[in-house]
């Protein structure tokens, strides 16, 4: 589903949240594999990854406020150039 | 109990999940951050039932509180008002169609290949904050310091990002 969010939607903001929305799921299978295997090590992996998106959030949301800034959009296509 | 509460807490994810991605009623961004918010709140309610305590904390802590605020900030910045709706392109929406469900059929496939094992065996493992704390700083030691300097970096990196030009 956040694929599909990712390669349907055209906000940026909208394609975030949609990536979100795939970590969650990863994870949502490591947890459930972690509780299977009766193995706390998928819970410490859980954990590495809410870390490191939650920098990665505050990291591409810092980018996109830097490109509203330039482009006053928030649309996937208007950002179709490199040269700003 | 636990069953009716997993399907129900399942089917909220999958349904608040949706519609993130593709609300019918509304195109302001701050709808899909709200269910984003339930999405994140149901799941967290899965990781109860799966005894992982400290990370349904987390995800509640984290996502629900930071991520979603973060998120909510930048909506707020960049203006609230409702996306324009631009014309749909069938061939975008097919083509993303095809890929998403070709994911999903692979992924259905390696599941019924896999040899279903039963759990192993012993007391489930709760994953209490104690359990997780010594595991942190025993086995994963390293990658936990790893990722402080990757906050880190990352901290100093939205401050030189988001700061105005010509500061």
């Amino acid at each position: 589903m956040g694929l599909l969010g990712v390669l349907m939607r055209r906000s940026v903001l909208l394609i975030y949240m949609s990536l979100e929305l795939m970590l969650n799921a990863a994870n949502l299978a490591w947890v459930a594999f972690s509780h299977f295997n009766r193995n706390l090590d998928g819970q410490v992996m859980v954990f590495f990854i809410v870390t490191v998106a939650a920098a990665e959030v505050a990291v591409g949301l810092a980018l996109m406020v830097a490109l509203f800034r330039q482009r006053q959009s928030t649309q996937a296509e208007d950002f179709a150039t490199m040269k700003l | 109990m636990n069953e009716i509460l997993f399907y129900s807490l399942a089917a909220l994810t999958l349904g608040c999940g949706l519609l993130v991605v593709a609300n019918p009623f509304s195109r302001n961004p701050v709808t899909s951050a709200m269910f984003l918010v339930m999405t994140i709140l149901s799941l967290a309610g899965l990781f109860v039932l799966l005894g992982a305590f400290f990370l349904a904390a987390v995800q509640v802590i984290v996502y629900a509180g930071a991520v979603i605020v973060l998120f909510l900030f930048v909506i707020m910045l960049m203006g609230s008002h409702e996306l324009p709706r631009r014309a749909f392109h069938w061939l975008l929406a097919a083509a993303a169609c095809l890929v998403t469900g070709a994911l999903a059929a692979l992924l259905l496939r390696l599941l019924s290949a896999l040899k279903t094992q039963p759990p192993a065996v012993g007391a489930p493992v709760e994953g209490g904050t104690a359990l997780l704390g010594r595991l942190l700083f025993t086995d994963y030691l390293l990658p936990f310091e790893v990722v402080s300097v990757v906050l880190l970096v990352a901290m100093v990196g939205v401050i030189v990002l988001s700061r105005k030009e010509a500061a």
